[in-house]
């Protein structure tokens, strides 16, 4: 075997593939405060919902997290035709991970609240707290401790779960470097350079939301 | 010449001085307490003598052969002549009591499994424990723990044993149980190094007693010297303090 | 559609089919056993390797956390090309299942050296040095003190991790191996209904999965230190 590595090919189309990791993280975004939304709403049917809603969120949790993303959405872009929608790939990506998302937020958001133990609210209110004092300065906290750490972890996820957009033709981050692969046939670079640029997105999210989780709940997140 | 010599050891943990120029003897048989108040560094000697933690300066030297702290194999050594009971026992708990006290004996001596366990049962019977041979750790109380720690310590023939607080972390009741057993070895030729809050059981057991604080040691002498008239303020303040207790 | 649906099902669910499916599930458990086994072994020495100090062993150190720090940053279907391009020329010969496999492995291996990493420093460290003073060398240690009392907290994330893997495993049809999403396109190209063919895939997966995941969540209760 003698391959010559040649990165310089590759490297001449790195502000195209960085273009398409902000496309990555702009999924990542979206399905995160999606996500977010579903996951609070799940979290608070879970832990203070009648028997129904308890049901359905469990059932919801329990659907979506055993089974894989990609296959969710083959099934929403590949059936919804037949009942007459069409789907972009774009969007049938974005509900797909939102869903996902907010199956798992809901796990995580569910373990803040329950984090938060009666006999602190009762010991607050004893105190003459003002409900909002309450949730300003008992739940909030206690919930952000617990939930930080997993919710930054969970973003890196999903900055590296969106790739399988690439497989439905949205060009984010590993969907260019197919397209740039398949022109130039210098897959190795290619892959290994966005590999690089996927390590360096996420080092980037983990120290950034670490050091917000410092700065605004005392959250002593670690970078690595 | 003496079994155990200790020649100007110095310790530190980064750059805090723990130990300073420690010297002390032990003949053959002798039983010598360290006293002192807390943080004066009787456990960190300990730990420097068993090669836990690592002199910054100094000799030991075990029937006036040094120790190379640096050598694995010096090491292996000196953990054949020598062992240690700590104040939290360090039960292994994922073996029952037989398994903790034979383990060394034969996976590491190498001794027919058989003969070990004879043996074992032997030590366990004198700390007074052998109903409890298959019993896990975390079944037995803190005092039963000790003395199982003690039989497993016994059960690789140290010359020397090194005790370090063994009673502090038991209940008033059981502290006798374990003072009784420490006080049957000591006429059986080991070379003990108790550390104890115990005054009472120091000043009956021991051959001499040593005065520690910040690292180094005060004053030396028997008991009946270290108790009723200490030459150093320091220790009299010490044993005062400790025996209006 | 559910006409459709209804013609289709006993065409479906014929013999032929539910081998065909089964063979594929085959793959898709196997490949996240070999490579969750093979990540299992290949972790284990990482972690043991991260627990030494020794000062000669530390550019094997560096070398090993950077591997861990950076596969667990690389997306699962771009370290499936890197290894589909870097092997095809080396080993021309290499099954797609193979290749499969040994992404899962690389993968693996990072995340669960971290698992055992973590187990491995929940002993605590008085266990390793009575086990010191007692003259156990390393292996001794590791062996017959430390890792008999880090089960219980590697076993939970562990078992929650081969779940995680068995549905990545899906990511694998991209290169054409016939594990049970390829299987759901193929039956679909075969001019089954979506719903059907993805559908029947999905539970499929979540048979694989939701046992798994049940198991994990017991050890977790069962095992969580007290
Ligand atoms: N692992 C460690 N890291 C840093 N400093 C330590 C460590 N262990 C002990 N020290 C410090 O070393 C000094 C001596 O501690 P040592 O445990 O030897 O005292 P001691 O005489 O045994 O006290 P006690 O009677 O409380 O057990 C103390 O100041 C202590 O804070
Ligand atoms: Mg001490």
């Amino acid at each position: 075997m003698n391959y010559t590595f040649q990165f310089a090919a590759v490297l001449e189309e790195l502000p195209y593939l960085l273009g398409g990791a902000v496309v990555t993280l702009q999924i990542a975004f979206a399905s995160f405060w999606g996500g977010a939304v579903i996951g609070l709403f799940g979290a608070l049917a879970k832990v203070y919902g009648g028997v129904v809603a308890r049901r359905i969120a469990a059932g919801y949790v329990t659907l979506l997290t055993n089974t894989p993303a990609l296959v969710q959405i083959f099934l929403l872009y590949y059936a919804l035709p037949d009942a007459g929608i069409l789907l972009e790939p774009m969007t049938a990506v974005l509900i797909g991970l939102v869903l996902n998302a907010g199956a798992y937020l809901t796990e995580i958001l569910r373990a803040g609240v329950l984090s938060v133990r009666r006999s602190e609210i009762e010991a607050a209110a004893t105190l003459g707290m003002s409900q909002l004092q309450i949730v300003r300065y008992v739940m909030l906290p206690h919930i952000a401790k617990t939930i930080y750490a997993p919710l930054s972890n969970f973003f890196v996820w999903l900055v590296l779960g969106s790739s399988l957009a690439a497989l439905f033709g949205v060009e984010e981050l590993t969907g260019r470097a197919i397209n740039i692969s398949t022109a130039n046939l210098r897959s190795i670079e290619t892959f290994t350079i966005v590999a690089a640029i996927y390590i360096v997105l996420t080092v980037i999210a983990s120290a950034s939301l670490a050091l917000v989780g410092r700065w605004a709940f005392r959250v002593k997140a670690k970078v690595f | 010449m003496h079994h155990l010599e200790i020649r100007n050891i110095s310790s530190s943990y980064g750059k805090l001085e723990v130990l300073r120029d420690v010297t002390l003897s032990a003949d053959k048989g002798e039983v010598v307490s360290l006293i002192g108040p807390s943080g004066s560094g009787k456990s960190t000697l300990l730990r420097v003598l068993i090669g836990l933690t690592p002199p910054t300066g100094g000799n030991v030297y075990i029937g006036g052969n040094k120790v190379d702290y640096n050598s694995r194999k010096s090491l292996k050594d000196l953990r054949g002549h020598m062992a240690i009971v700590f104040q939290q026992y360090n039960l292994f708990q994922n073996m029952n009591v037989l398994r903790n006290v034979t383990i060394a004996p034969v996976k590491i001596k190498k001794k027919p499994r058989e003969e070990a366990e004879v043996r074992a049962r032997g030590l366990l019977q004198k700390v007074g424990m052998e109903e409890k041979a298959d019993a896990y750790p975390d079944e037995l109380s803190g005092g039963q723990q000790q003395r199982v720690a003690i039989a497993r310590a016994l059960a690789t023939s140290p010359e020397i044993l090194l005790l370090d607080e063994v009673t502090s972390a038991l209940d008033p009741e059981r502290v006798k149980e374990v003072l009784d057993t420490i006080r049957s070895l000591t006429h059986e030729g080991i070379t003990l190094i108790i550390v104890s809050h115990e005054m009472a059981f120091v000043r009956e057991v021991s051959t001499r007693v040593a005065m520690m604080d910040q690292g180094k040691i005060v004053e030396v002498g028997p008991p009946e010297q270290i108790f009723r008239s200490p030459v150093e303020s320091r220790t009299r303040d010490f044993v005062s303090k400790i025996l209006s207790h | 559609m559910f006409e459709r649906l209804v013609t289709e099902a006993p065409l479906f669910f014929n013999y032929h089919n539910m081998v065909f499916i089964g063979q594929a599930m085959a793959r898709t458990l196997g490949m996240t056993l070999i490579g969750c086994g093979v990540g299992f072994v290949f972790g284990m020495l990482i972690a043991v390797v991260r627990q030494t100090t020794s000062s000669l062993l530390w550019p094997v150190r560096l070398v090993v956390i950077s591997y861990v720090e950076f596969f667990r940053r690389i997306p699962f279907l771009v370290i499936l090309f890197i290894v589909l391009f870097v092997i095809e020329p080396l080993m021309p010969g290499t099954s797609l299942f193979g290749i499969a496999t040994v992404s899962v492995c690389l993968l693996s291996t990072a995340f669960l050296s971290e698992i055992i990493r973590s187990g491995l420093e929940s002993v605590p460290r008085a266990q390793v040095e009575t086990a010191q003073i007692l003259n156990f060398n390393v292996l001794q240690t590791l062996m017959m003190v430390v890792l008999p009392q880090s089960w219980r907290v590697i076993l939970p994330p562990a078992a929650a991790f081969i779940v995680m893997f068995i549905k990545d495993t899906s990511l694998a049809s991209q290169l054409g191996v016939i594990e049970l999403t390829f299987a759901g396109k193929m039956l679909i190209n075969r001019g089954f209904s979506p719903i059907l063919g993805f559908g029947a895939i999905l539970v499929c997966y979540f048979a694989l999965s939701y046992p798994l995941s049940r198991f994990a969540a017991y050890l977790e209760r069962r095992l969580a230190p007290s």
